[in-house]
């Protein structure tokens, strides 16, 4: 019975592993700045003390309900990814031409330059 | 294994909701390339049309594909047409209203396509599910159209009036999906009336609960009381061609489900009937008795929009084939005379500071006798006078009910029409006879408005005129669902 | 094994929550969680359904509903943007200039 729960335990190992991996990494090859920004809590440009009522920068937003939707429009991959050896060439044809729609929004939304930061 | 490719996915069963799609894909790619913007409602504009031709090929053609999700017959092909139709009229007069209020962007031609293509999946869907997925892709560009304005709070406070309420109804309609499925085991029209014995004890209660919500929720989405209260705001505060568009478009959309769920699906259930004879009563009358009191003209269309709503209830509680064909040649007429009365305050309403009260129509017949002779002849098709289509529209629902032996509601429904008249008339006193306070300002015409203004008159005349025929096509049209 | 009607009961409870949470609330922000917590009841009704009777089509649907909320949160927040520019309030009491 316990057989079954191997590879989650293989995951849990690899997943461990990788981020054992990737902070000695960054903490043998990278370059420390104790200063300033890199201080802060939250690097996004967030201010983590003062008043909660500040108004953010409407680009915050903007990228958060961007966001919002191609993070989710992935979710129709997944059922894909489980039986995509069933689904065949036909599948595969179908899974490009819904990732063509969802490059259609992201050249709309390069278009109208909602990315542009400045 | 299940053959994938083989016949039971059909893309030519969708070649006019594809068509829309890649034209509104064409217009929001080249949309803000230099100088291809100004293309985008040309490009919407051959899209319809391609659509339009694509539909009326559908006609006589009778198949069902995706595992019996989509269905191709008459009766969707129909609302196709009428679908097409209304967003070619619905472009032709927004492109100098847009202008004008300088909201010319090319999302807006994107919007109404997406929009319609989601009518168009509604209509044709045989499946609950597909149902829901075209309610949304339907909703979601209305959403944005309606609050397009961004510096005006007006249409602001329309749009997320309409999201809101919209939003709520859509929750409301899943949860019914999610009801009826759980007690059938199925999501397929077809099997949910064939099945149907088989749902027995806690499922009934199951089923009943889910239809119930479902009527909640289309009954939001179609505007009938006393689902209605977001209605006059939405249609009030959104720019005026959008309005028109909310006004009939998916209006129609929405009956065109209800008529395949509620008369040929849900039928089993008798009560039903009676639920609707109560909605249609109470939509009728609300409406007519909220438009009495309205200055503003397009409040006023909003409320009459809700009375019409009303009207068309009634071939719900009525049922059988002459009621769902009256019902289908009443939703063709409002479409013609309503966009057309829309089409009139569009032009009224390119001039600037105008918001169409009441008041600002005095002196109208004066400087333009022909076009306020137009929105008269629209008005009289509005309450259902003769020789016009309103006419025939009402006398083929009230007749089918009366053989059915639905007295009352005809009775109701008659009284109703009377009282319109007085707030329908008050626009042709108005304008024909009121002083008017300050000078009126000319109407400066465009080509494309006296396009939709010659459509929607010569459909109001001619089918006024001639209305067998389209009673003809109707009643082939749900032949083959019923 | 819990009984399915203890989803459902779960799934409705969830669902008046919502219902009320948008009747009531005067915040737009909450107004817009109440309406996807009223979707995610659904989601939770479909899935109990779907298993208690051993077919997959329900959890399919909910596939679908996830990117539908999705979308529908994605223009809700778009328009709570617009209006909080014009009008800097998001509270709905103030957006009377159409008579609700």
């Amino acid at each position: 019975m316990i057989e079954v729960y191997y590879p989650i335990l293989f995951l849990g190992f690899f997943a461990a592993l990788l981020a054992v991996i990737m902070v000695s990494i960054s903490i043998l090859l990278g370059r420390r700045t104790d200063m300033g920004k890199k201080e802060e809590p939250y690097e996004c440009g967030v201010e983590p003390v003062g008043s909660t009522r500040d108004p953010i920068p409407v680009k915050f937003y903007m990228v958060a309900i961007l966001f919002i939707l191609f993070d989710i429009e992935v979710i129709f991959l997944y059922p894909w990814a489980v039986i995509s050896r069933q689904l065949g060439l036909f599948g595969f044809i179908e899974m490009v031409v819904f990732v063509i729609i969802l490059l259609v929004g992201y050249f709309y939304i390069l278009g109208r330059g909602a990315l542009k930061w400045d | 294994m299940i053959d994938y490719t083989s016949a039971s996915i059909d893309f030519a069963l969708l070649g006019p909701e594809i068509a829309l799609l890649a034209s509104a894909f064409l217009i929001l790619v080249t949309g803000y390339v230099k100088s291809l913007g100004k293309l985008s409602p040309g490009v919407a504009f051959v899209g319809l049309v391609i659509a339009l031709v694509l539909s009326l090929n559908q006609w006589g053609n009778q198949s069902s594909g995706f595992f019996g999700m989509v269905t191709c017959d008459d009766f969707g092909s129909a609302f196709k047409v009428i679908f097409t139709l209304i967003a070619i009229l619905t472009l032709l007069m927004a492109h100098r209203y847009l202008s004008h209020k300088s909201l010319n962007r090319p999302e807006f031609y994107a919007l109404l396509n997406i929009s319609t293509m989601g009518m168009m999946v509604m209509a044709n869907s045989t499946d609950l599910v597909v149902m829901f997925l075209g309610l949304e892709i339907m909703s979601l560009p209305l959403y944005v159209m309606a609050g397009m304005a961004r510096r005006s709070p007006e249409s602001n406070e329309a749009g997320i009036k309409y999201f809101v309420m919209g939003a709520f109804a859509s929750a409301f309609l899943l949860m019914g999906i999610a009801f009826v499925y759980g007690a059938s085991g199925t999501t397929d029209l077809r099997r949910l009336v064939t099945d149907y014995h088989y749902i027995v004890g806690n499922f009934k209660l199951y089923l009943y609960s889910g239809v119930a919500m479902i009527l909640v929720g289309f009954g939001f989405k179609v505007g009938a009381v006393p689902f209605h209260s977001w209605i006059p705001d939405v249609y009030e505060g959104a720019p005026t061609p959008v309005t028109a568009f909310f006004s009939v478009g998916p209006k129609a959309a929405g009956f065109a489900v209800l008529l395949r769920l509620f008369v040929f699906g849900f039928a089993y259930i008798g009560l039903l009937s009676d639920v609707f004879w109560v909605l249609a009563a109470l939509t009728m009358t609300v409406g007519n008795i909220m438009a009495l009191r309205q200055n503003n003209i397009k409040r006023m269309l909003a409320y009459s929009s809700i009375a019409h709503a009303g009207y068309i209830l009634i071939a719900f509680a009525v049922g059988g084939d002459s009621a769902v064909s009256a019902a289908m040649f009443y939703l063709v007429a409002y479409a013609l005379f309503n966009t057309g009365a829309f089409a009139v305050l569009v032009l009224l309403e390119t001039r600037t500071g105008c918001k169409s009260d009441f008041s600002e129509l005095s002196g109208f017949s004066r400087l333009h006798p022909y076009l306020s002779s137009v929105l008269a002849l629209f008005m009289f098709a509005l309450c259902g006078f003769p020789p016009t289509v309103g006419f025939f529209g009402k006398f083929y629902l009230f007749s089918a009910a009366i053989q059915s032996g639905f007295i009352w509601l005809v009775v109701i429904g008659v009284m109703n029409s009377f009282v319109s008249v007085y707030y329908y008339l008050r626009v042709i006193k108005v304008s024909f006879f009121d002083q008017p306070q300050q000078t009126f300002v000319p109407v400066t015409y465009s080509p494309a408005i006296i396009v939709v203004l010659l459509i929607t008159l010569a459909g109001t005349l001619g089918l006024g005129l001639f209305p067998q025929q389209l009673l003809d096509i109707s009643q082939s049209a749900i032949f083959a669902f019923l | 094994m819990v009984p399915i009607s203890a989803y459902l009961i779960v799934g409705v409870a969830l669902f008046a929550i919502g219902t009320v949470g948008v009747l009531i609330s005067r915040n737009l922000i909450v107004l817009l969680m109440s309406v996807e917590l009223m979707l995610n009841s659904a989601n939770l009704c479909l899935i109990a359904f779907s298993r208690s009777q051993n077919i997959m089509d329900g959890h399919a649907f909910v596939f679908l509903v996830l990117t539908i909320a999705a979308a529908e949160a994605a223009v809700g927040l778009a328009m709570v943007i617009t209006l909080y520019r014009n009008r800097e309030t998001i509270n709905i009491d103030r957006f009377n200039l159409l008579k609700w």
